[in-house]
This record gives C-alpha cells, sequence and structure tokens, in this order.
C-alpha cells in the first residue's frame, strides 16, 4: 500500500494507506482530525473543505496520495497555541452563524479563503456566490453571510470598502 | 419574572456550544471509534417491488475481513421483531389502520429502492462495501406503484398484500352534515388542486450507529444520530430486539441536524446492535448521502382538494378538504399522526371558520417511508388555507389582506375553540400581521413593482398569515388520539454542593443551542451565574426518561419540566434557609439567588444553601434528606400555538422563468423568548427551509418507483446565493398555560413562509390568469406558465 507524507496544521504526518483512500477519509480515519466532515458523496455539500497549500480544497475531491507533500490546514488548526480563534471563527461565534454545527468546520476554511482572496473588498453578493459550494441545512446562511462581512476588516486590518453595487 | 439580566432570560447570550464545534472538537457518531470495531454495509434493493427468489452470500462472505453476512433469515431465527410504528389510527368505520410488519431485514419481498436485503460486517469500511456489493440476489421484480394516484388506480399492484387498494386507513375529522349546509347557501366557493411536494430532509450530519455488547454483563450500548435516544430505546429494546431497558444505554452525541428525519427508529440501529453480539465486537455503521437519500424518512407529500365556502361580504362558511398522505411502503414511528392529528386539526388556522370537513386517505407506496419533516402536517395545512384564501380573495374581488382580517379570530375571542378539536390559548393575529406589513413595506409595493416591471421583471408580493401547533399534548388526549406513547417531558436539576448546576434534560440539543437556552432559563431562575450551570441531554445513562425534541416542545415542555423542578429546589431550599436563620419558612423570600427572611437584611446565598444540603451538619434532618437535587416531569395541558404573519417579495425574469426571492419578513407570535439571537437563527433557517421547498426541493419517483432527485446533484438544496436576507421580527402574546409563557420556535420559519412564496409567486403571474402553482416553483414551471404552456395553468 502506498506511503503518503504531508504536513498537517504545521505537524509532519505520514500514513499507510490504500491507493483509493480521499484526502478527507486519511485525515479522519488515519491521522484522527474528525473536525472536517463528510456529507455528501457528490462533492456537493462543501463539509470536508480544508486548506491546502493556501487554497480551499474540498478534501473528498482528491485522494490521499495526491496529497504528497503539501501543507494541509484542517479546522483543527486554525486557533492559536493559547485557544485564541481565528478571527473567522470568533465571527461566527459572534453573530450566531452555526447551529448544529456540522457544515461549520468546511464552511469557515471556505470563508476564509474567501476573505483572503478578496482583499478590495467583499459585497453581499460576491460572498454569497463564494459560499455557494457550501450547503448549510440550519442557519438559512443570513449570519454566515454577516459573519464573513464582520471578519473581512479583522482579517485585512481595515474596513471593508462600501463597493458599488 | 425578573428584569433581563446578563446571562438570563431575554440575553442574546453567546452560544456555549460554538467553541467546540468551531474548533473541529463536536463529538459527532462518526468522530466516534471503539476499540475492536467492525464495519457495516447494508445491500440494498434497487428495485421498489420484487419477490426475493434468493440470496447467496457466500462469495460476499469469502471476501477479505469479512467476519459475516446476515440477511432476513438470520433475524428471523433469531425472532428480532419488526420496527413498530407508535401512532395508531382508526378510519371513519371504526377499524384500525393497517399495520404491516416492517422487518428490520427484508422477508421475502422488498417494497421501495433501499429496502435493506443483507448486512456485511468487516474489518473495515471499504471492505464491508466491497463485500456487500457480492453479495448474489436474484429479485423477480413486480409492478411497483410511485405515487398515491397510482396507488389507488383500479388494479394497482399492492404494496402490502393486506392494504386493499393500498389504503392504510381512510380517516375523518369535522361535522360534515354543518359543512355540506353551509356549502348549500354560499355566495362563492373557491376551489383549488394542490400538491404539497415530497421534500427530503438533508440533515448535513448522514445517519450513523454504532453498536457495541459487552458479553460480560450482557449489557448493549448503541451511539446513534437520534433527536430522542430514550424513545429509541424504549422502541427497540422493547419491540425489536427485547432488551430490557436496563441493559441497553442509548447515546446521541452531537447530533448534525434532525429536522424530524432523526426522530424514527431505523432498522440499522437494531441491526447493528444485533450485530454486535453476534460477532462480540462494537460494529459500526455510516450512511452516504445517496444512502441518506433512499433511507431517511421523506416529508409531506400530500395531494389535496380544497373548497372554501364564502358569503358575499368575504366571510368564510366552511372548509372541506379531502387529502392524499403517501405514507410509502412501511409506517415510520409517527408517519399516521401527521396527516391526521397534526395537518387536519390546524385547518381552522387564523380564522373563524365556523364549519370544517377533512377527509385524510393514507396510501402505501412502493417509496421511502414518509413522516414528520419540520413543521410535520402544519406546514401542509398552513399552505392549503393560505394558499385557498388568495384564491378566495381573488373570486370576490377582495383584497388579500382584507379578506384575511375580515375573518381573524380576534384577539379579545381567545381562548377559542376551533370546529375541528383544538383550542388556542392565545394570539393576536392582527397585530402579527400589522407588523409584518409595515417592516415589508407593504403600503410601497406597487411602486416596486412598476420599477420591476421597467426593469422587464415580474414583481409579486405575498402574505401569508398562518398558525401551528406545537408541543404535542396533553398525554391523556394523545393516547386517545391513538398515540402509543406519553408526550411529557423531564428535568432533573442537580444544584451540586458549591453551587454550580447541573440540568439533566430529557430534550435534545442538534443545532437548537439548548445548552444555552436551558442555561439560561437555570441561571435566570436561581440566580446563579451562567457558566455556572452545566445541561446534560442525549445519553440515556446519564439522563432520566424524557421523549426527545421534535414539534418545537423542547423549551415550551421540556423549559417547564425545568421550571418545575427549580420551584422544588427553590422550595426545599427555602426550608434549609428558614432553619439556617431560625426563621419561618413563610418568611423566606428567594430573589436574584438569595434566601432573605423577609423584612430584614438576614440571608443566605443560593451557594451556602447547597453546600448545607450536602454537607448537613446543622440541618433539619427530621423534616428534609441531604441533598438538592430534584426531578420534575411536565405534561402540558394542551399544545401552544405559535403563529405570526410572513411575507415574501419576488422577482421572476420572464425570460428564464427564475424566481428570485428578493425581500422576506417575517414576525411570528412565539411567546415567551429566552434568547433572541438563537430565535433569529431558528426563524432565519426555517424560513430558508420553506424557500427551498417553494422554489427548488422536490423528491421525485418515476413511475417504477426510481427516486430520481437521489443525491445532492439533482435535489436542489437551497444555498447561499438562492435566499436573501430574512428580516425577523417578533410580536408575542404567552401561552397562558405553561409556565413559561413560551410557544416554540423550531419551525414556525419553515410552515409560515411556502404560501408567503407562492403567494408572491402567483401574484407576480397575476397578467397571466394564473390562480395556483405547484411547489417547486422552478424555472422550468414557470417559464412554462409564461410561455402558455403550463399544464396546471387555470384560466381566470
Amino acid at each position: 500500500m502506498p506511503q503518503v507524507s504531508l504536513t498537517v496544521n504545521g505537524a509532519a504526518a505520514t500514513a499507510t494507506v490504500e491507493a483509493r483512500t480521499l484526502l478527507v477519509e486519511l485525515l479522519r480515519d488515519h491521522l484522527h482530525l474528525t473536525g472536517t466532515h463528510i456529507g455528501c458523496d457528490t462533492s456537493q455539500c462543501g463539509a470536508c473543505v480544508v486548506s491546502i497549500d493556501g487554497k480551499s480544497v474540498k478534501s473528498c475531491t482528491m485522494l490521499a496520495v495526491q496529497a504528497e507533500g503539501a501543507k494541509v490546514t484542517t479546522i483543527e488548526g486554525l486557533a492559536a497555541a493559547d485557544g485564541t480563534l481565528h478571527p473567522m471563527q470568533e465571527m461566527f461565534r459572534e453573530h450566531h452563524a452555526l447551529q448544529c454545527g456540522y457544515c461549520t468546520p468546511g464552511m469557515v476554511m471556505s470563508a476564509i479563503d474567501l476573505v483572503e482572496s478578496h482583499p478590495e473588498g467583499l459585497t453581499e453578493q460576491q460572498i454569497r456566490d463564494g459560499l455557494d459550494g457550501n450547503i448549510c441545512r440550519c442557519t438559512g446562511y443570513h449570519n454566515i453571510v454577516k459573519a464573513v462581512a464582520a471578519a473581512w476588516p479583522l482579517m485585512h486590518g481595515k474596513q471593508l470598502p462600501q463597493a458599488a453595487e | 419574572m425578573n428584569e433581563i439580566i446578563k446571562g438570563g432570560i431575554g440575553d442574546s447570550v453567546r452560544r456555549t456550544e460554538d467553541r467546540r464545534f468551531l474548533s473541529g472538537h463536536g463529538r459527532y457518531t462518526d468522530d466516534i471509534n471503539r476499540p475492536g470495531q467492525t464495519w457495516v454495509a447494508f445491500r440494498r434493493s434497487d428495485v421498489a417491488h420484487g419477490r426475493i427468489v434468493s440470496i447467496d452470500t457466500s462469495a460476499a462472505a469469502a471476501m477479505p475481513g469479512v467476519i459475516a453476512v446476515f440477511t432476513g433469515e438470520d433475524f428471523a431465527r433469531d425472532a428480532v421483531g419488526g420496527v413498530p410504528c407508535g401512532w395508531q389510527i382508526h378510519s371513519k368505520d371504526g377499524s384500525p389502520m393497517i399495520e404491516p410488519a416492517h422487518p428490520v431485514l427484508a422477508q421475502g419481498k422488498v417494497r421501495y429502492v433501499g429496502d435493506a436485503i443483507a448486512m456485511v460486517v468487516a474489518e473495515t469500511k471499504q471492505q464491508a462495501k466491497d463485500a456487500a456489493e457480492a453479495v448474489a440476489i436474484d429479485i423477480e421484480a413486480l409492478p411497483a406503484v410511485a405515487d398515491q394516484r397510482a396507488a389507488t388506480a383500479p388494479g394497482a399492484a399492492l404494496v402490502h398484500d393486506e392494504a386493499a387498494g393500498n389504503v392504510c386507513f381512510d380517516w375523518h375529522l369535522g361535522d360534515k352534515d354543518a359543512v355540506e349546509a353551509a356549502f348549500a347557501t354560499a355566495y362563492k366557493i373557491a376551489k383549488l388542486d394542490l400538491v404539497n411536494n415530497r421534500l427530503i430532509p438533508n440533515p448535513m450530519e448522514p445517519r450513523a450507529a454504532i453498536g457495541e455488547f459487552d458479553a460480560s454483563t450482557g449489557d448493549y450500548t448503541l451511539h446513534t444520530t437520534s433527536q430522542n435516544p430514550h424513545v429509541i430505546r424504549l422502541l427497540m429494546g422493547a419491540f425489536v430486539l427485547h432488551i430490557p431497558e436496563h441493559k441497553l444505554r442509548v447515546i446521541a452525541p452531537d447530533v448534525g441536524g434532525g429536522f424530524g428525519s432523526k426522530i424514527f427508529h431505523y432498522i440499522e440501529e437494531a441491526a447493528v446492535t444485533w450485530a454486535a453480539a453476534k460477532v462480540n465486537r462494537p460494529v459500526k455503521w455510516t450512511c452516504e448521502r445517496g444512502e441518506s437519500f433512499i433511507t431517511d424518512a421523506h416529508g409531506r407529500d400530500h395531494v389535496t382538494h380544497a373548497e372554501l365556502a364564502l358569503a358575499e361580504d368575504g366571510k368564510f362558511l366552511a372548509l372541506r378538504v379531502r387529502t392524499m398522505a403517501n405514507m410509502g411502503a412501511y409506517l415510520s414511528t409517527f408517519a399516521p399522526s401527521i396527516p391526521t392529528y397534526l395537518h387536519a386539526t390546524l385547518l381552522a388556522g387564523v380564522y373563524t371558520t365556523p364549519a370544517i370537513y377533512a377527509e385524510v386517505k393514507a396510501i402505501f407506496t412502493n417509496t421511502v417511508p414518509v413522516d414528520a419533516y419540520r413543521g410535520a402536517g402544519r406546514p401542509e395545512a398552513a399552505f392549503l388555507l393560505e394558499r385557498i384564501v388568495d384564491v378566495a380573495a381573488r373570486e370576490l374581488g377582495m383584497d388579500r389582506i382584507a379578506i384575511r382580517r375580515r375573518n381573524f379570530i380576534p384577539a379579545d375571542a381567545y381562548p377559542y375553540q376551533t370546529p375541528v378539536a383544538l383550542q388556542y390559548d392565545s394570539g393576536n393575529h392582527e397585530a402579527t400581521l400589522a407588523r409584518a406589513m409595515e417592516l415589508a413595506g407593504w403600503a410601497g409595493f406597487e411602486q416596486r413593482r412598476v420599477e420591476a416591471k421597467a426593469r422587464g421583471r415580474l414583481r409579486g408580493i405575498g402574505a401569508s398569515t398562518y398558525l401551528e401547533a406545537c408541543g404535542i399534548a396533553p398525554s391523556a388526549v394523545a393516547g386517545a388520539l391513538g398515540a402509543r406513547a406519553g408526550l411529557y417531558e423531564v428535568a432533573n436539576i442537580r444544584v451540586n454542593p458549591t453551587g454550580s448546576v447541573t440540568v439533566f434534560t430529557g430534550t435534545h440539543s442538534h443545532g437548537q443551542g439548548h445548552e444555552t437556552t436551558f442555561a439560561q432559563l437555570v441561571a435566570d431562575q436561581l440566580g446563579v451565574p451562567f457558566d455556572q450551570v452545566e445541561v446534560v441531554h442525549g445519553d440515556t445513562g446519564r439522563i432520566p426518561f424524557g421523549m426527545g425534541t421534535y414539534g418545537s416542545r423542547s423549551l415550551a415542555v421540556g423549559g417547564s419540566a425545568m421550571v418545575k423542578a427549580m420551584d422544588k429546589i427553590i422550595a426545599k431550599g427555602r426550608k434549609i434557609a428558614a432553619h439556617l436563620m431560625e426563621a419561618a419558612v413563610e418568611d423566606i423570600e428567594f430573589r436574584n439567588g438569595k434566601f432573605t427572611v423577609a423584612g430584614t437584611d438576614k440571608s443566605k446565598a443560593f451557594a451556602e444553601i447547597a453546600l448545607t444540603a450536602y454537607v448537613p451538619h446543622n440541618f433539619p434532618h427530621e423534616e428534609l434528606e441531604p441533598g438538592l437535587d430534584e426531578t420534575a416531569f411536565y405534561d402540558p395541558k394542551n399544545f401552544t400555538y405559535p403563529g405570526g404573519c410572513h411575507i415574501c417579495e419576488v422577482e421572476i425574469d420572464p425570460e428564464t422563468g427564475t424566481v428570485a426571492v428578493v425581500k422576506f419578513t417575517a414576525v411570528d407570535d412565539i411567546g415567551r423568548v429566552i434568547n433572541p439571537m438563537i430565535v433569529e437563527g431558528q426563524v432565519q433557517g426555517g424560513v430558508t427551509q420553506g424557500i427551498g421547498q417553494a422554489l427548488l426541493e422536490h423528491g421525485i419517483y418515476d413511475e417504477t418507483g426510481q427516486l430520481l432527485s437521489g443525491s445532492l446533484m439533482d435535489y436542489t438544496m437551497p444555498r447561499a446565493d438562492n435566499v436573501p436576507d430574512i428580516h425577523v421580527g417578533t410580536e408575542s402574546t404567552l401561552c397562558t398555560h405553561n409556565p413559561l409563557g413560551s410557544k416554540g420556535v423550531g419551525e414556525v420559519g419553515a410552515i409560515g413562509s411556502p404560501p408567503a412564496v407562492i403567494n408572491a409567486v402567483v401574484d407576480a403571474l397575476r397578467d397571466y390568469g394564473v390562480t395556483h402553482v405547484d411547489m417547486p416553483a422552478t424555472s422550468q414551471k414557470i417559464w412554462s406558465i409564461i410561455q402558455g404552456a403550463a399544464p396546471r395553468m387555470a384560466a381566470e
């Protein structure tokens, strides 16, 4: 069986896996990082989104072996060592952007990439379009959109520009 | 009740549970792995109806890692029971509903695509899946019936031989003669044929179950994705596996959404628990999404004809309704109660309609069982009523709001007895309507319509003034109507020696935020800091016997049990305080966490009393037992009746038929609110599910019983870019019969919104002669209507 070595949340990890093992299965079943969830089998729901080399990726769309040498960040790796939450996590909590919590890890990981990749600002419509790949059945998205907008200034260190829509 | 204190009633406390969910440390069933664990995969029927000719498990059993392969015969040999139904309906003629056996694994026949035929236990998940594929099954396919109309056609194939015409029951409610008499005098009659579309709940966490057996003690443990672990323990232990309660522990840890679909006792729970003893190792099953589409109970699926008799002045004289409700292939746990006592009893809505008669036929089909889904019967009633009221307004040439106001139950008419069994305790429909119209800018709509038209868009506005019933109760009445369970709730309030409090509740949180809301309630009432209260739920090994969470009951019923238990705590605390301060018990007052001798400055803090109770050196032993730990059961006197007004504004692109919800306003009367932030979130989520039902979602079967919308690529879930901001207001009257005055909020969003959306869509299409559009109002359907090719288009 193939062996895969990668960096997960800053730590080196190595595992021997069946070739057909998905990255999300490597994370959950081999590395016991169960914060990354599986909500579907068609890459539609986004519950399994993680960051790979700085880009958000649905970890059910990749084989584990494709992550050889990659730097992976999961929801468990976001908070600081002293427990301080990432601004996106904090804004999700502040704005009640989660209910059952199941879609939340993937939603947070997608939202972070969305904010990081839009230093020029984000409109509400851009946030809604940008989260199109993550399904939440509980919140109705209203508070998720609020949380992402509130996290933008915290992550970019400046006020969110009022983009003309 | 006290003024709003930090962490108390009325404070939007940020949720206790969020930190673990946000950091990836939630503990859902699939996150749990037990030492020595094995994996299960089920082999399921891919035909909707058929006779099992043969099953050959030999190839599967020989595959790598396979520990055992079981079929229905193995369960039959062990005399394992069928999955029971929790509610019995009687037909018009007094005969009991047809209640076919529902075996854990199919016996002789398969009856829907997804029916489980064999189960493989293997060392790994992949080995189990591979081997399940290798089970050789010969099925002789039989003709299938995929919907209630096909199932009731002459000569239709029978799902169960004992159910003639595929009828499970033929039930009615109301005064038929009074309705006929009123129709005979009607000035006009509004008529409506509608379908309440079949929905697939799709909580984001797929179901999962882990069975364990300890051979040394004979104890079983089941971890499962359930909204009500004690109900599962009772049903599975008593009816299916014959395990007494004290030998069976059911744990529902963090659960990723339920929306009703995780109420029911499913065959997989029994299968893994039974198999754990067979292989003497833990046995785990995790559902894949494609599997959940064909095994989780579906929702709604009514075909209805309704008629409303009208007086010339717009008064409703009588309503008659005929519904065919799809039960699917087997009766799920609460299926028979949904189209009957949770649907027909709500047909008065907020109106003074004096005579109502409803007939409901429940039909077996070769489809997944249908049961409660967020709202459960009340959305079907609200949709029917709020649609036919709009049709009636058009019939009479009346304004849609004016006709509602003409028929509202006046605020001073409460308590109000409806002609369909329920007695509403409180409400003010004019208040919720007026507030919603103001927030939605109803008065300025015509200008927005004109402005949209200039942009080439068809803009419409619609309202629904709905009412629903929560906290199903009382037990004695529910029992008389066919419930095979009590509908009380339990709370155990354990004051710890240093004054912190642990609350054990029979309700279950799977997104509702109970760990926060209930802690607020207890903090407020006992005057202890919010962070000194812990809420425990979801483990029959820890919590007393309670009924779980569904029907928006957790606060109204479960919270009321907490209030009762806290009353006992306070009563005992007063006695202890009286002893310590050498005063009469009657002179001890309890406020803000202090026991005070009335009229003096002598007082004892709550924590001092707690410590005295557990370190009883100076204690009235002759009168009291040590400890401060009280349990209360609360059996409500009545349902609670949330209601309100939802207003939706849509724009249709006539080129594509696409409907965009551009504005949504919900003003709900939900009684006393503990945490406004959580309440708003519940409404927003419910409204979005309602918009999903109205515009996007549809569980579609083809005529052979294959589910066509069987994946998230085919079944359209609302996404962030399908819905607008949802503006929420509350305009509450208090429930008069529970100690909190709370009514419930979990389902209002999904109940009030679908008719508001469709009323807006029909309004937008006013120039196209449309009186009704069935849900979901997809772009294809709307485009066809606009093109003049709509199959359901009715000329005015």
